[in-house]
């Protein structure tokens, strides 16, 4: 410090009144700082909302951090992690929903990826083409909540909440159809196909529909449905009839349905209800059929040519349907006998006390009542060329009175069974079976040695009038001729037989005329048979 | 470095407004210039506790800086929130492995090592350290060097924010994480000009405060 003084004068510095305080304000900086970062933190883990795992079946157009979850195009979460399933069946994304969203993860709520897709005459999704897919969702209704979810493969056309009904169709073949498909009402779309699937049997599909709200209150037990993709064409005697229900279904497709007016009364079906759907209009409104009586017919001849689907025919009416057929062996009186099972359709038959539904037990008495009157069942011939058979129901009178043994039981599904007779080819045969049978019967060999020796007697017989009566037979002929030959000399014209016949005609001709002169001058002058012929002048000149 | 001589060893103080040299007046703590009146102080007043109060509030903001976005984009294709690592993470896996190398340095490492020098500055001044004073003296000229560069970050996003505004098609909006980055930035800079960088070489003759 002595240094100092070496300096030039160096003034010296007033002293200020000491006003610092030991705390600097700068502290207020790194304090703020940590409440706005601990506020970021808090709000960060407050924010935090629940994490699901959703399963797919491909992770196709779903990222990692990007991929968004959206209920009606809000952002409800993004997807978080995408991997495969442990046993690589399909992968499981897991998603962080925003906060809020815990109250909707419930057990019916639906997931399912969101792509561009056209079907149904619809294009959804066309934004998803730049922005990429993300996962649509649909709030459940259910109170339990859920974390696990399934993710469907299809998106649901409907959303939970939509007024209206879902229904069941159960058809043959998809057809053109396709989920989003239209439903038709009085060509009105009134609703579209949900979703399709194979039925649980492989026989047929099974289509579910949503009718749209005013719509579905026209739906009961009796509505029909049916295809009515593209054009139904039909042609008859009125001309041609071109139908279709619209040009969207003319191109993809769709379905139609009617409620036939004489069942506008019936309640209205209920959710789920099954329907049965038909090919076409026409189909669908001439098959009145939702009453449904399952019978057996049991033959016992060869029903080739019958098959599923052959026609129930009552006095030519149509009246049911063939099923299944399946023969049945009889173990212990082993014989085999061909059951048929098929639809019968009571409602084709009319009643007085139509409207009436009977109960099954009832049908059962009255067709057991039927059958004891001679209810029947006989394969025809529908059709010569292809040998097609159809079963006919008719009475037959001679068949009234059924085996009294109560028709033994060969399936347990315990159908009533109409018994069949004999088909009339089959009566033929059996004709000529028994014709055959007698002329088998007829003792041919013994006849046969019969004959032979009869044939043996004639044969001598024969012999014996060749080598005795011939010649005699030839010396009588000789005898004949020369007969004849004498007779021929005496009869010939200039014989004297002949010549003395000629005159005795002759003398015989003279003497009718004179006994005429006589008859005649009688006639004139009867009393010359008392006086005697007179002269008579003129008789004289003559 | 006893041996070298202070001005404030001799007593001296040096207004930095007019430049006059001023004797300290014995048992005055707080002084003025006796020609221009500007306060006068042997060191910078409270330098290590104010660099220590930014340093903090720095390390505080660096953890949000690095978790929040740092740029929303959102364009027809989607909208799509970026932080530092992530673009890191991107440039780093599309290939452009030089680019993640800039960035994660420029961003991440720069910052985090700007603030551990400091840290380690202000530590060894506290506890008067004699260690290597020529190392930590250039250690905090490179930090204050390279202070300034590390807003480049803040001025690409603030041009792309200005610059990408295209209504519809894209926009581009700076995230929270931006804000944060910056105040990172910035309180470094201003915590390393808080330090004094003569209180590496006042060892223990010299009580600071």
């Amino acid at each position: 410090m002595a240094e100092s003084t070496q300096l030039p004068d160096v003034p010296e510095a007033v002293a200020a009144p000491k006003s610092r305080r030991s705390l600097q304000l700068v502290w207020l900086i790194p304090l703020v700082a940590a409440l706005v970062g601990g506020w970021l933190a808090v709000k960060a883990i407050m924010d935090k909302g629940p994490v699901i795992t959703i399963a797919f079946a491909t992770a196709e157009g779903l990222e990692t951090g990007k991929t968004k979850i959206k209920y009606k195009d809000v952002d409800m979460g993004l997807v978080t992690g995408v991997a495969l399933a442990p046993d690589t069946s399909h992968v499981v994304v897991t998603a962080e929903l925003v906060k809020d969203a815990r109250r909707y993860l419930v057990e019916d709520t639906r997931f399912w990826v969101v792509r561009p897709r056209v079907s149904g005459g619809t294009v959804t999704g066309i934004g998803t083409l730049l922005s990429g897919s993300y996962i649509g969702m649909d709030i459940g209704l259910s109170k339990t909540p859920k974390e696990k979810f399934v993710g469907l493969e299809i998106p649901p056309i409907v959303n939970t909440g939509e007024p209206g009904r879902t229904f069941v169709l159960r058809g043959d073949n998809a057809g053109s159809l396709d989920v989003g498909s239209p439903l038709y009402f009085r060509r009105l779309k009134a609703g579209q196909i949900v979703s399709y699937d194979l039925a649980k049997d492989g026989r047929g599909i099974l289509m579910k529909v949503f009718v749209n709200a005013p719509y579905d209150k026209f739906v009961n037990d009796n509505t029909r449905f049916w295809h009515a993709s593209g054009i139904d064409v039909t042609l008859n005697s009125s001309g041609a009839i071109i139908d279709t229900q619209s040009a969207v279904s003319i191109l993809i497709g769709g379905l139609a349905f009617e409620t036939p007016a004489e069942s506008g009364d019936l309640p209205q079906a209920a959710e789920n209800a099954e329907f049965r759907l038909f090919a076409n209009r026409g189909e669908a409104l001439r098959n009145p059929e939702t009453d449904v009586m399952k019978l057996a017919l049991v033959f016992d001849e060869s029903v080739r040519g019958l098959s599923p689907g052959a026609e129930i025919d009552f006095r030519g009416v149509a009246v049911g349907t063939v099923t299944q057929i399946r023969p049945h062996v009889d173990v212990a009186g082993s014989h085999f006998k061909i059951r048929v099972k098929a639809d019968f359709f009571p409602r084709r038959m009319r009643s007085k006390d139509t409207g009436k539904v009977m109960s099954n037990d009832q049908r059962r008495a009255l067709l057991s009542g039927m059958i004891a009157r001679g209810l029947r069942a006989q394969l025809r011939t529908g059709n010569l060329l292809t040998g097609q058979l159809y079963v006919a129901l008719d009475f037959f009178p001679g068949a009234a009175r059924p085996k009294p043994k109560p028709a033994e039981r060969m399936d347990d599904d315990d159908l009533p069974e109409i018994p069949a007779v004999p088909s009339s080819l089959v009566q033929l045969q059996e004709t000529l079976a028994a014709i055959a049978a007698k002329v088998q019967k007829f003792p041919l060999e013994q006849v046969g040695a019969d004959l032979q020796t009869t044939l043996k007697g004639a044969t001598r017989l024969i012999e014996h009038i060749d080598s005795d009566l011939a010649p005699e037979l030839r010396a009588t002929l000789t005898e004949v001729r020369k007969a004849v030959e004498s007779a021929d000399q005496a009869l010939k014209p200039n014989s004297p037989l002949s010549q003395d016949a000629r005159d005795a005609m002759r003398e015989l001709a003279r003497a009718a005329a004179a006994f005429r002169m006589l008859a005649d001058y009688l006639e004139r002058h009867p009393e010359a048979l008392i006086s005697g012929k007179r002269e008579d002048p003129k008789e004289t000149n003559k | 470095m006893s041996r070298a001589v202070t001005a404030a060893q001799l007593g001296l103080l040096h207004c930095h407004v007019c430049s006059q040299l001023s004797r300290a007046p014995k048992g005055a703590h707080e002084v003025r210039c006796s020609r221009c009146g500007a306060a006068l102080h042997f060191r910078k007043p409270a330098s290590v506790q104010r660099s220590w109060a930014l340093l903090v509030a720095a390390m505080i903001l660096y953890v949000p800086a690095n978790v929040l976005p740092m740029m929303k984009t959102s364009s027809l294709f989607g909208s799509q929130s970026d932080t530092i690592m992530s673009g890191v993470v991107y440039f780093w896996t599309s290939g452009s492995w030089y680019l993640a190398l800039i960035i994660f340095f420029a961003s991440i490492m720069v910052p985090l090592l700007k603030m551990m020098a400091l840290a380690l500055l202000l530590v060894s001044v506290q506890r008067r350290s004699r260690w290597q004073p020529e190392q930590r003296a250039r250690l905090y000229r490179l930090v204050e060097f390279v202070g300034r560069w590390s807003m480049l970050d803040i001025y690409v996003v603030a041009v792309i924010v200005a610059l990408v505004q295209l209504k519809a098609l894209a926009t581009i909006q700076p995230g929270p994480g931006a804000a944060a980055f910056g105040a990172v930035v910035v309180l470094t800079m201003f915590a390393a000009m808080a330090f004094d960088p003569r209180l590496i070489w006042d060892t223990r003759d010299f009580p600071h405060g």
